[in-house]
Formats: C-alpha cells, sequence, structure tokens
C-alpha cells in the first residue's frame, strides 16, 4: 500500500567539532579515527559575507556551512535550489537570551537578536548569501527532525522533478534551558537530493513504517558516542552505511510511531 | 466559523487596548478570551501552556474534532499527515519559567517539561490529542508558517504516502514577539490600518486554527486547494524586497501551478499587516498584476497580526468569501495609500466569489501564495 520514494543523494555536507567536512566524516565513520574535538570552533561558511560570518549565531553558521557543502559537492548552483532547514530547537542560546532579557528588562530586547531568533533565520541567511528566491522551508519535528526533514525534502525534489537541499543542525542548549534539552553537541549535515543525478554520491529509497519505532543505530563510531543526543545527528546511520559503501535498510524515526526504512541501494560499480 | 463571518460582516474589531502582560506596552492587541481559565485536561498536562490551550480551543470549534477523528477512523492514523504552522509555538510558557527561575538560574520544578520548551510543542501536542500516526512536521517559516502548511500537505496527498492531512497553526500572545517587533519598531500605538496612507505599524493577535485536507473525490462541493506558491526574496531578514520580487514569485506559482491567470481572481485576501513596507510594496504588487474587477483587501483590522497563525486564518476567511459570497473590506482604514489600485476595499461587498488567494509573506523574505475554487455547485 505504502509507495516508496526513490531519490539520488547528490552531495552530502557535514558540521561537527570532530569532522568539518565529508572527507573527515568518512575517516571518523570507516576507521574511527580520532579527531580531537574542540567545542571552540565555529564553522566558517565562505558563501556568508565576512562580518555575517563573524556575528552570526552558531545556528546559522551550522546550517549555512552544510548547506553550502553538499551543493559543491553536487556541483549544482545554490540558487536554483528549494531548500529545508530543519532544526529540533532553532538557536536555543537565542532563545535562552530573549526569555532571560523578557523576565529582566523586556524594553532591552535586541531587534536584530529578535529577528535571529525566527526559526527560519538560517534558511532566511542562506537565501539571501546564495540570492536562492526558490521555496525556502524551516521545520521541526523535536527529536524526529531529522527524518522529517528527509522526508519533507524529498517531496519537494519529487514535486517538481527537480532537486532540493536539505540542512539539518542542531546547537547545544544554554542556560535554564539545559534543564529540558538534552542537545549538549553540534551537529549539523546537508543533502541535496535529487531525482535524476548522473553521478550521486548514493541513492535511496524511502518507505514509511508504522508498525516500530526506530532504534538508535547500535554501531559506535566516534560520531555516535559524541552526538547521541543531537537530533540532527540521526542521520549517522545513512551517513555510515554510505561512508562504508554498505547497502542495507537504516532505520531513521520520524515520529513517535512512525520510522523511515531507509534502504541504501548499491550505487557504485 | 460563524462567529468570524458575523464579526466580519457587522464589522466589529477584536482588537483591545493592550492588557497583555505585567507592564503592557502602549499598543493594540487581538486577544483571545479565556484561554487563562481553560487548562487542557490532565492527559495532556505536560503540554499546558497558552498556545497550547488556544490549539485546543480552536480544535473543539466548528466541530473540527470530530471531523478529523472520522478522517482517521476511515483511512487510519498512519495515513494522515499532521502538518501544523508557528513562529513562536510555546515559547510563552518558557518565558514563564524564566520569570521562576531558582536561585540557582534553574527551571522551577513544575516547569522542567521537555514538550512544552521546544518549537514542535504544538504539533506533537495535536499529534497525541489526535492520535495522528502518519508524518507530522511544524513548519516555522515566520508569518508565513501555516499557509505553506497547505503545500507541505498537497506534497504528502500527491505523493500517495497519506490519504488525509490535517493543516493549520497556532500562534498565542507573548513577551518575544510584543516587545521583539516594539524593537524593531514595527508596532503602532494606534489599532492597525492596513494599506492608509497614514498607517503606522501593525497591532499583534493571537489565533489557532485547523483545516483537514482529502483528495477532491472526498467531498466535490468542498472548496479546493489548486494552487500554491512559495518564494525567498533573498533580500533581507525583517523588510520585504522594495519591488516584491519574492512575493510576485509565489503569486506567479501559485496562479501557474493551479492553471489560472490574473483574470481568473475573484478575491485576494492580502498579508497587509499595515507595516510601512509592506503595504507599500504588496499594494504595487496588486495593482500592477490584477485586473480593476478584482477585490483585494487586508482582515488584520480585525485580527491583528497573529503571525503564524496568519496563514490559516486567513485561508479560513478566504473560504468563507467563497462559501459567503462576500468580501470583508480593510477595516479601520480610511484613506487608501497611494499606491494602491482599484481593488483594494475598505468597505465589505457582496460578490460572487469563484477564485480566491491568499497570501502570507514572513521574515527571512519568506512568501507563500494560497490559491483555492470553489467546489462544485449545486
Amino acid at each position: 500500500m505504502n509507495r516508496a520514494i526513490e531519490i539520488a543523494i547528490a552531495g552530502i555536507g557535514i558540521w561537527s567539532p570532530e569532522a568539518r567536512n565529508w572527507d573527515e566524516a568518512i575517516a571518523a565513520l570507516c576507521r574511527n579515527v580520532e579527531i580531537a574535538p574542540n567545542s571552540t570552533l565555529r564553522p566558517t561558511p565562505s558563501v556568508l559575507p565576512p562580518t555575517e560570518r563573524r556575528r552570526a549565531p552558531e545556528s546559522v553558521l551550522l546550517g549555512v556551512d552544510v548547506a553550502q557543502q553538499a551543493c559543491e559537492m553536487a556541483g549544482i548552483v545554490a540558487r536554483d535550489l528549494p531548500h529545508v532547514f530543519a532544526s529540533s530547537y532553532g538557536d536555543l542560546p537565542i532563545n535562552d537570551y530573549l526569555c532571560e532579557t523578557l523576565a529582566q528588562s523586556p524594553l532591552e530586547v535586541s531587534p536584530i537578536r529578535f529577528h535571529n531568533s525566527v526559526h527560519n533565520a538560517p534558511a532566511g541567511y542562506w537565501a539571501i548569501a546564495t540570492g536562492c528566491t526558490c521555496s525556502s522551508t524551516a521545520i521541526s519535528a523535536g527529536d524526529w527532525t531529522f527524518g522529517a526533514g528527509l522526508l519533507e525534502t524529498s517531496l519537494v525534489a519529487a514535486s517538481t522533478g527537480q532537486a532540493a537541499l536539505l540542512a539539518a543542525y542542531d546547537v547545544p542548549a544554554a542556560g535554564a534551558l539545559r534543564d529540558v534539552v538534552a542537545c549538549d553537541s553540534k551537529f549539523a549535515v546537508g543533502m541535496v537530493l535529487a531525482t535524476q543525478c548522473a553521478a550521486p554520491v548514493a541513492r535511496i529509497r524511502i518507505a514509511l513504517d508504522n508498525k516500530s519505532a526506530a532504534e538508535l543505530a547500535s554501531d559506535a563510531s566516534v560520531l555516535h558516542a559524541s552526538h547521541r543526543d543531537n537530533p540532527a545527528a540521526r542521520s549517522l546511520g545513512i551517513l555510515q552505511s554510505i561512508a562504508r559503501k554498505e547497502p542495507g535498510v537504516v532505520r531513521v524515526p520520524a515520529g513517535p510511531h512512525l520510522t523511515l526504512d531507509v534502504e541504501i541501494l548499491p550505487w557504485w560499480t | 466559523m460563524s462567529a468570524l463571518a458575523n464579526a466580519l460582516s457587522s464589522r466589529i474589531s477584536g482588537l483591545r487596548r493592550n492588557d497583555f502582560g505585567a507592564q503592557p506596552l502602549d499598543c493594540w492587541i487581538g486577544r483571545v478570551d479565556g484561554i487563562e481559565e481553560s487548562p487542557l485536561p490532565p492527559l495532556f498536562a505536560a503540554w499546558d501552556g497558552r498556545n497550547n490551550r488556544l490549539a485546543w480551543i480552536a480544535l473543539h470549534q466548528d466541530d473540527f474534532i470530530e471531523r478529523a477523528t472520522a478522517a482517521i477512523e476511515k483511512y487510519g492514523a498512519s495515513r494522515v499527515a499532521l502538518v501544523l504552522g508557528t513562529s513562536t509555538s510555546s515559547i510563552e510558557e518558557t518565558e514563564r519559567a524564566y520569570r521562576e527561575l531558582t536561585p540557582d538560574k534553574h527551571l522551577p520544578p513544575a516547569q522542567r517539561r521537555s514538550e512544552v520548551h521546544q518549537t514542535n510543542s504544538l504539533c506533537s501536542f495535536v499529534q497525541a490529542a489526535l492520535g495522528i500516526e502518519g508524518p507530522s512536521l511544524t513548519i516555522a517559516t515566520a508569518c508565513s508558517s501555516s499557509a505553506k502548511v497547505f503545500a507541505s500537505a498537497a506534497r504528502l496527498l500527491e505523493s500517495g504516502l497519506v490519504d488525509a492531512a490535517i493543516v493549520g497553526g497556532g500562534d498565542s500572545l507573548c513577551g518575544s514577539v510584543l516587545y521583539g517587533f516594539n524593537a524593531l519598531e514595527l508596532v503602532s500605538r494606534d489599532p492597525c490600518r492596513p494599506f492608509d496612507a497614514e498607517r503606522s505599524g501593525l497591532s499583534l493577535g493571537e489565533a489557532a486554527g485547523f483545516a483537514l485536507l482529502e483528495r477532491i473525490d472526498a467531498d466535490k462541493t468542498a472548496p479546493r486547494l489548486v494552487g500554491y506558491g512559495e518564494s525567498a526574496d533573498a533580500h533581507h531578514m525583517s523588510a520585504p524586497h522594495p519591488q516584491g520580487l519574492g512575493a510576485e514569485l509565489a503569486l506567479r506559482d501559485a496562479l501557474a501551478r493551479a492553471g489560472l491567470t490574473p483574470n481568473d481572481v475573484d478575491y485576494i485576501n492580502l498579508h497587509g499587516t499595515a507595516s510601512r513596507q509592506n503595504d507599500e510594496v504588496e499594494a504595487a504588487l496588486v495593482a500592477r498584476t490584477f485586473a480593476a474587477t478584482t477585490l483585494a483587501s487586508s482582515t488584520k483590522g480585525w485580527t491583528g497580526h497573529t503571525l503564524g497563525a496568519a496563514g490559516i486564518v486567513e485561508t479560513v476567511i478566504t473560504l468563507l468569501s467563497i462559501q459567503q459570497r462576500f468580501v470583508p473590506g480593510t477595516l479601520n482604514s480610511r484613506v487608501l495609500d497611494p499606491a494602491c489600485g482599484p481593488q483594494i476595499t475598505l468597505d465589505n461587498r457582496n460578490h460572487d466569489i469563484r477564485v480566491a488567494l491568499s497570501n502570507s509573506f514572513g521574515f527571512g523574505g519568506n512568501n507563500c501564495c494560497l490559491a483555492f475554487i470553489a467546489g462544485d455547485r449545486s
């Protein structure tokens, strides 16, 4: 009854303190190479003008960096791509600042921090930096955000017969929000998904499964261990299969009662 | 919906002097009465907060929860999607928690509820309340959020992955938006006057609303979503493109997908926030695109700008215009800005509406236009 969506991954981007691009991620996922994480590192996406690269919130830097990486690997001009930016929590440090300021001295709320607090700020900065006037979406689905974003982006690509860009990211909780948000790491993944692609990084087939909830991938790579509580890192199962060139089905949680069965198809020759 | 229709036809605004919070700013707001006295049922206590209470109230209007439940029974819980839009979700509850931090700066124990302190709170609450097991997500693109949910749901239906989708959204008043828009100097001290030459900014409001989408065969008399257009301005985070580039792309995209031309359009519910820039750009776009016989208006003089809920609220008004052959005017406004063409009406009109559009634009230069057409009329 359920139809499957078959789609190519034309490009991948990744940023975490241990793996700042796909090559470093392959090393971490295949050979478990330890790259000393440096939590003070920030992404520095060259697509942003220097002043914005300096001032932008970390959520923007993460989302934009992996988006740029994925487009460059796919060899697709960013301005032609509808995009979906997916984050469970948005920019937690800004939310902490806003709530703290509102509690103390509400008239001092910074207008720039306020407009940077919207969930679609990274998508907005991306569209401005790349001159992209295509559909621009920002989503959240709690712990299931990566799966929901993968499905949403696949459907955007399928509905146009073209390619679409996914950027999923989450940043560490800040202030009192740490009491309710477990996410304590920086992790972002970008994917260009295309219905047609001559030289994909991988091909996948996505089917919905309501029968059972997905377990987190048990394979304990360095990245899995460091980002267990980062919702964007629910992508690691797919990334590991691709990095290791291991076809098979990866189960990606997409809701409390919904799993995406993502089949990694043999694509290399 | 009947209360909304009555308010529109009798031109009664829901705006009042700001009485929200401890030291209210000098402005006008659209505030829903009774939320404070309507906690969620104990089963859903973890989600309790102003925004989810407002959603709960909206779910119980117009037999919506019965219709939604019937659709879930008909198709199966896994074949129904949920796509909801919000800008701030339940951050009002997080603001409240921060006013009550413990001396060592922790959330008070009663506020350690992850269900409520996150963007997806509204969607996860409605998902649990209705028992939906299909794809579920929050779209949070500021003031276009609950318009874009229709586009996302249409794609899910087209894909064959689901047979029905519940869409909508909600945004409630909170300090973040009142003080944030105030800091951006976008809030008027008087009730907002969309497209008025002397408009001085927006009035904020709160709302929640829902719609059930099924394939056309399910009810041929129901109004139809025939097109959607989504775009980005690629210009500025909090100001629209001066020539309305993204707004025009969204409009053209919606018409193209619907197989319509501007001349086919009977009514447009405009974004019309009453901010200086938005209204100037949107008025010029309407003036240069549509025939003089197309009617257009902003209904924010009734509701205020309900931000992430504006898309669903104004979709409901757009569908009312089709159903009741009635176009609301532009309340509070007296003298139209010179940028306005003959399309924008201050007065209410009785007019047969077959094709109607709804515009929603948000921060980040995020635009969405929806196109609706009347169902089969007997």
